[in-house]
């Protein structure tokens, strides 16, 4: 569809209005920024003039930080100091981590989630990607001018919850506001779905640098509804470079490289698949530290052999999405190819071979994602023109359950459930006069808690003394649209009400990712209170101007008192505003919301009415 | 005020039903989510952002009944005050189960022999049974009025929907 950008009357779309968003994708092998300036969606370039940041960040001992195309440079001779692929890392444990025997890396095997032992200390995957994602917030205020509102992250579709916090929590590390966690095989749908007018069923193909997905969408007038996804959230190109390293180190008799020479053979490996994406023989020629020289050629019919069960893998969540859709491959319509290691051409034979047609390839599959996520920014950051409406409905990619007796999984959530979406299970107790009852939550399709990833585990306690079976215990569980849970549990045969609140977290407390926050180095303490007071002030000026705009259409919708009420808290909160005192700002922000919640339920709910209303007169017309 | 807790059907403006129009249910949810989406709220204040997760989540959970044949029909037995009894009424009818036993007899055999055909075919069988009972079950509910034999239709449903789940899974199995 033609997007015409036109406002209505009343709304900011002036330029000095327009608020500073931007789409993230945070890759495991580069990264991305980009926004939306005059209306059309744009990756912001380095100072070099370049777009993708490799996902690459170095320590120095002297406790510099060196990201990107520089510290990329310097892998080889540094390897233990230089993070590449910690996207692999994100909530994952050591065990859950691939090929660990051939990383250069001084891993530390912490709850939850791994560390990395670097010369500048223990570090954790959240702050070596908050490092990736602070460049990039700096370049697009140097490229903007001034500070940003809010940024977009693209996550995989699989990312379970640990990974989607893990991220989130990097985005705060660096001092982003994270908008929304947006699926990246989404954002490419988005990107290419308004560029082209598309309509009908399409499959995305995300084949990334390390994870793997597919998304299954519904394009309708504006609608882009995902119906299914799956994928594998340790599949991508580094296992490509990772099999054509183990042929080399066949071929040129080596065995156990060093650090320095593993990593130069997998920077080899890496540039030789790129070439065989071009060429039909790729020569290899290398000398090692150890003395080992190595002189090889191969035929890109041999990378295609050895790489065979790699592609092959990533057609099974492609059945299982269609099956859950309950699609066959007739019903796509197109098939869009996003991550670079889409470039394969043996990849795009495979994808093209399954679904009986040419997958789409005329949008760059490096960028695609980025340009979704900063469309997504532009409508969430409120910039939309009043018909630029679209709507995205998203879906949880992995079942959310719980433990029950003989550690079975009891799913609460399946699946590809739209979200927002909420959902409660009662439970009971086991033995007569019990207490208090233990739960633990789980995410994956297994039946046995064991082969799930567990999220948390939480205690309910207070529960009055009954006979075994007597109690209910209503456990809910609510998944916001960033993808996030948090799961509550209360008993409800009783008036006594036991109450607890969990955030399923990985490892990395919230008090541990506060504790970050203040000590890097580039958030001295003047710069963290500036910045949290230019945060409240922007956030306190949103609420004023929605408010007041708010108050011009339905102001009706309160009596005099009401009006009186709501008037003098908006006072209160502009006062508080004009002010340089942080928590005068955020009192006033909480009161505010706290008198505004009447007026916002009456608002929504003309809204919703409306919404039928039109309904009604459509009947009327047949 | 509009309330979270009304019936699904008033809140699509449908006429509580079996058979409904697919394509209204469709597009009163989408009109509804336009308006509720948690996207449209990121800017505003953390009041909106609350009510909007509510709403959307509300929306998003009477869609998925409605949409669902089984789900629908199960819904409209709780509106009329009917439990299908899952758990605890197992009582069916001889045919029924005769039926039940050869199903899993053949989904045992086409796993165990790791013939996707097969469960491809039982996969197709079992939709066109399925179409049946939702028939039948729209002529008790909405013309007979039979309270008790939709219950027991819905329960029949739900034997299937299990079944389907399980040659989902055994397909899955068979590709990794």
């Amino acid at each position: 569809m033609a997007l015409l950008q036109i406002s209505e009357p009343g709304m900011s779309t002036a330029p000095h209005q327009h608020r500073l968003a931007v789409g993230i994708d945070l890759g495991t092998t580069n990264s991305l920024v980009a926004t939306v300036r005059n209306g059309v969606p744009q990756c912001l370039q380095d100072d070099d003039g370049k777009l993708l940041l490799p996902s690459v960040v170095h320590y120095l001992p002297d406790g510099q930080i060196v990201v990107g195309r520089k510290a990329q440079a310097t892998q080889a001779t540094d390897p233990r100091n230089t993070i590449i692929s910690v996207k692999r890392f994100m909530g994952r444990g050591l065990k859950d981590v691939a090929h660990v025997e051939t990383m250069p890396y001084d891993f530390v095997d912490a709850a939850g989630m791994v560390r990395l032992r670097t010369v500048q200390g223990v570090k954790s995957p959240v702050e070596v990607s908050a490092e990736i994602l602070k460049d990039l917030r700096l370049r697009a205020e140097r490229s903007l001018g001034g500070e940003l509102t809010g940024a977009v992250i693209t996550v995989p579709a699989y990312f379970d919850d640990a990974q989607r916090q893990a991220t989130k929590d990097a985005a705060r590390l660096a001092g982003l506001n994270v908008l929304r966690l947006l699926n990246e095989p989404t954002a490419a749908a988005i990107a290419y779905g308004l560029e082209n007018a598309s309509e009908g069923v399409y499959a995305v193909y995300d084949l990334g640098g390390g994870t793997f997905d597919i998304s299954v969408l519904r394009l309708s007038r504006g609608i882009f509804e995902v119906v299914s996804t799956s994928g594998d959230a340790a599949l991508g190109g580094d296992d490509f470079d990772h099999r054509l390293f183990c042929w080399i180190l066949d071929n040129a008799g080596i065995s156990l490289p060093s650090d320095r020479d593993s990593r130069r053979l997998l920077m080899k490996a890496r540039e030789v698949k790129e070439h065989l994406s071009f060429d039909e023989s790729v020569p290899i020629r290398l000398s090692l530290d150890s003395g080992d020289e190595v002189d090889l050629v191969i035929d890109r019919q041999v990378f295609v052999e050895i790489t065979r069960p790699l592609v092959d893998k990533t057609l099974r969540p492609v059945k299982k999405a269609l099956r859950d859709a309950g699609l066959s491959p007739e019903d796509v319509k197109g098939v869009v190819m996003v991550g670079g290691a889409t470039r394969m051409p043996h990849v795009q034979k495979a994808v093209g071979e399954f679904f009986g047609q040419t997958p789409l390839t005329n949008l760059d599959p490096d960028t695609v994602v980025a340009i979704g996520a900063a469309m997504q920014a532009n409508v969430l950051a409120g910039n939309r023109a009043a018909d630029e409406e679209w709507l995205l409905l998203d879906v949880i990619p992995l079942s959310l359950g719980i433990e029950t007796m003989g550690g079975l999984a009891e799913k609460i959530i399946p699946r590809n459930s739209t979200i927002p979406t909420a959902r409660a299970q009662d439970f009971t107790t086991f033995k007569d006069g019990q207490t208090a009852m233990s739960f633990h939550v789980v995410q994956g399709e297994r039946e046995l808690v064991a082969d799930c990833r567990s999220l948390a585990r939480f205690e309910l306690r207070g529960i009055p003394p009954m006979v075994a079976g007597a109690a209910r215990i209503r456990v809910t569980f609510q998944v916001d649209a960033d993808g996030l849970l948090s799961v509550s549990a209360r008993e409800v045969t009783t008036g006594v009400e036991a109450r607890i609140e969990v955030k399923p977290s990985y490892g990395l407390a919230d008090d541990e990712v506060a504790g970050m926050l203040k000590s890097g180095f580039e958030h001295a303490q003047a710069d963290m209170e500036r910045r949290g007071l230019a945060e409240q002030q922007v956030e306190a000026a949103r609420v004023i101007e929605a408010t007041e705009k708010a108050l011009l259409t339905d102001g009706t919708l309160l009596n005099d008192t009401e009006r009186a009420a709501l008037d003098s808290a908006l006072g209160a909160l502009r006062d508080a505003a004009a002010g340089n005192e942080v928590r005068a700002i955020k009192l006033q922000l909480e009161a505010f919301n706290r008198a505004s919640n009447e007026f916002a339920s009456r608002r929504m709910d003309k809204s919703i009415r409306s919404a039928l209303a039109g309904h009604k007169i459509d009947e009327l017309r047949i | 005020m509009i309330d979270l807790k009304q019936d699904y059907f008033a809140l699509f403006g449908l006429v509580p039903a079996f058979s409904i129009d697919m394509e209204r249910l469709e597009q009163a949810y989408i009109d509804i989510q336009a308006r509720v989406h948690p996207d449209r709220f990121a800017h505003l204040s953390d009041t909106e952002k609350r009510l909007s997760m509510q709403w959307a989540t509300h929306a998003n959970e009477a869609f998925r009944t409605l949409k669902s044949p089984l789900n629908r029909g199960h819904y409209l037995l709780e509106l009329r005050g009917v439990d299908p009894g899952f758990d605890t009424n197992t009582a069916m009818a001889p045919d029924f189960l005769m039926e039940q036993m050869e199903w899993r007899e053949a989904l045992g055999e086409a796993t165990d022999a790791a013939d996707e055909d097969a469960l491809d075919d039982l996969s197709r069988r079992l939709r066109q049974n399925a179409r049946a009972l939702e028939a039948e079950l729209a002529r008790q509910l909405d013309e007979a009025g039979d309270l008790e034999g939709a219950a027991d239709s819905v329960r029949r449903m739900k034997f299937l929907e299990k079944l389907q789940h399980e040659i989902n899974d055994a397909l899955t199995a068979l590709e990794s």
